[in-house]
């Protein structure tokens, strides 16, 4: 099986393809640093224009490394999985195109272990793009505009989280995102499985993403209780909630809290249960098909 | 020898069309095996079935005596495949093709082996060259050192010279040859280049719509006395009527004006001698009895029958 990863990964980080997903996050993330650099009191201003009221905290303070880095996450983690899909709606459904998948087939590896390691290099593949995308929203921010407490906005509530409180809740937050992530590299896996061409799962996985995100963001009462709280969508921002932190009667927050971690452990939860269905339709599927490709 | 592929009541049915229909055969150890069938006759579905990428409907595979359902990665790692087009990374070189199919094939190839290879199939100069700069005929050679590298004891070839020019053709061929003489490989090839097969097959299956239509070896199969021969010369109204006159008259067809015997294969020798004798100028003999002309006779008949209906 070692060896099999191996290979697949070799296989995937030698396509020029693989590596559109990491041009185009540099690109992103570098854009929105020089622009903050240079105007970032004006995006600030924007930004937190709503609370300029009660907000007694100065601008510059604001816009340290961390703060923008919470900022480029919630711009990102909405885009990337077009970047995973790309990659793992082609895993399969690639090789079925090019013809290699016949061949890959006759050689001594089962089914069941040649779409669990082909899954395992997606996930890699996603890992290598987070990891990417934490050097480059959070180290670079960091080294660019500094550290300070990071302000995070929930709806009409402010939160300060002391800037020695916040590398933990980034560390998690890319852990959750990560499962989020693999959600998607799985959902692109299973369509990959049972498809020819490789356009297809991964326009189908985009489909998917933006169908359930609007149906998550819907406020209509009979989706909120019926079909939202099982949408992988619905979950899929759950890293947030790392950032909601708890306050104290005096409005002081604690440090090292989180508002609902409950909440937290069952996305995570549900995420994971979409990954064991995903990958295991996938491998059932596969199982039973005729290569004919 | 003992049986390597233990073929019993084979089927296949792919929603309305049955793909296979009841076949039995058997390849024995050492032997090169021809799969002949016209297009869509069932071989690349039989192929399919005997390397496990298509579930059969019905019947048993056997491979090195051992039931290829339950042992499915013990005979794969003594098989070595090319199923119709040799379908490679285009995006890898010829060497890390070969060094990655090589890992996965369950034995441990070192790299002079792997170059090695790439020298046998004529692409040692072009190890590092991407894939995607081949010409056909290099990615067919490519895809019989995919076949090759772990040294397997079967090897199966589902239509391994499609696409190639004669050189290719004749390369191949002649690599097919001194794999099953010189280092007792049992290869199962298939084709629709009849006299390919005929030149490298010791025993042939015919098949048509899925079914077995005739098993044996060449000899049985061929039948030498009917050989025809076409021959072209500077004069072919000259020669015919000098011919008439010689004992090989009674062997000539009548085709328009053509030079065409029908004759066991064993006197083609004499009657170019005889023709030299009177002086006739040969530009070229053509023995065309064949295989093609046995296969042709029985997959095509019963069609010609079906439209005359």
């Amino acid at each position: 099986m070692w060896k099999l990863l191996q290979f697949e990964v070799f296989k995937i980080f030698k396509k020029p393809r693989t590596y559109i997903a990491f041009a185009a996050i540099a690109a992103i993330v570098l854009l929105i640093q020089v622009a903050l650099l240079i105007n970032g009191k004006e995006y600030v201003k924007f930004m937190l224009s709503s609370l300029d009221d009660t907000l007694d905290i100065p601008y510059t303070q604001i816009r340290n490394g961390y703060w923008i880095c919470f900022a480029m996450l919630n711009l990102l983690l909405i885009h990337v999985p077009i970047l995973v899909a790309l990659v793992s709606g082609d895993i399969i459904a690639g090789e079925a195109n090019m013809g290699t998948l016949r061949l890959l087939m006759t050689k001594p590896i089962s089914r069941a272990e040649m779409m669990l390691t082909k899954f395992l290099a997606c996930v890699i593949y996603t890992i290598m793009l987070l990891i990417w995308m934490t050097f480059l929203s959070l180290v670079i921010s960091v080294v660019l505009f500094g550290t300070n407490d990071l302000v995070v906005a929930k709806e009409a509530e402010l939160l300060q989280i002391e800037k020695v409180d916040v590398l933990w809740r980034y560390i998690a937050a890319f852990g959750f995102a990560t499962v989020a992530l693999i959600v998607v590299a799985a959902l692109s896996f299973l369509l990959s499985a049972i498809s020819e061409n490789s356009i297809g799962p991964i326009v189908a996985t985009v489909s998917i993403i933006i169908v359930f995100t609007i149906m998550s963001e819907m406020r209509i009462p009979i989706y909120d209780n019926t079909v939202k709280p099982y949408l992988f969508t619905t979950h899929m921002l759950g890293w947030k909630g790392f950032f909601y932190i708890k306050a104290d009667e005096d409005g002081q927050t604690i440090r090292g809290s989180i508002q609902n971690l409950p909440a937290i452990m069952k996305s995570l939860a549900i995420l994971g249960g979409y990954i064991v269905l995903f990958v295991g339709s996938a491998i059932f599927i596969f199982k039973r098909k005729d290569i004919l490709s | 020898m003992p049986a390597l592929i233990e073929v019993a009541h084979l089927s296949k049915q792919f929603k309305e069309v049955r793909a296979v229909d009841d076949l039995s055969f058997t390849v024995q150890q050492g032997d090169v095996y021809g799969f002949l069938g016209q297009n869509g006759a069932g071989k690349s579905t039989t192929i399919r079935m005997l390397l496990t990428l298509v579930k059969c409907t019905t019947g048993t595979i056997n491979i090195f005596n051992k039931d290829l359902h339950t042992h499915r990665e013990e005979i794969l790692t003594k098989v070595g495949a090319i199923i119709e087009k040799p379908d490679l990374y285009k995006y890898l070189t010829a060497y890390e093709n070969l060094s990655l199919f090589a890992k996965i094939s369950g034995v441990n190839v070192p790299k002079r082996k792997i170059m090695e290879q790439l020298e046998m199939v004529g692409l040692a100069d072009r190890a590092k060259s991407k894939v995607k700069t081949y010409s056909q005929g290099m990615k067919q050679r490519l895809g019989i050192a995919v076949a090759l590298v772990h040294d397997p004891e079967l090897i199966i070839l589902d239509e391994p010279t499609n696409g190639l020019d004669p050189q290719g053709i004749a390369d191949i061929r002649n690599l097919i040859i001194g794999l099953s003489r010189n280092f007792g490989k049992t290869v199962l090839i298939s084709s629709h280049q009849l006299t390919e097969i005929e030149l490298m097959a010791n025993r042939i299956l015919i098949i048509d719509k899925g079914k077995k239509i005739v098993e044996g070896t060449a000899d049985e199969l061929l039948d030498p006395a009917k050989t025809i021969v076409e021959i072209d010369t500077t004069d072919n109204a000259s020669a015919i009527q000098k011919l008439t006159t010689s004992p090989w008259n009674k062997f000539l067809l009548s085709n328009g004006g053509r030079l065409q015997f029908q004759f066991n294969r064993s006197q083609i020798p004499s009657l170019i001698n005889d023709l030299v004798g009177m002086k006739i100028d040969i530009l070229s003999v053509q023995p065309r009895h064949s295989l093609e002309n046995y296969f042709l006779s029985l997959t095509t008949a019963p069609h010609v029958e079906a439209a005359a209906i």
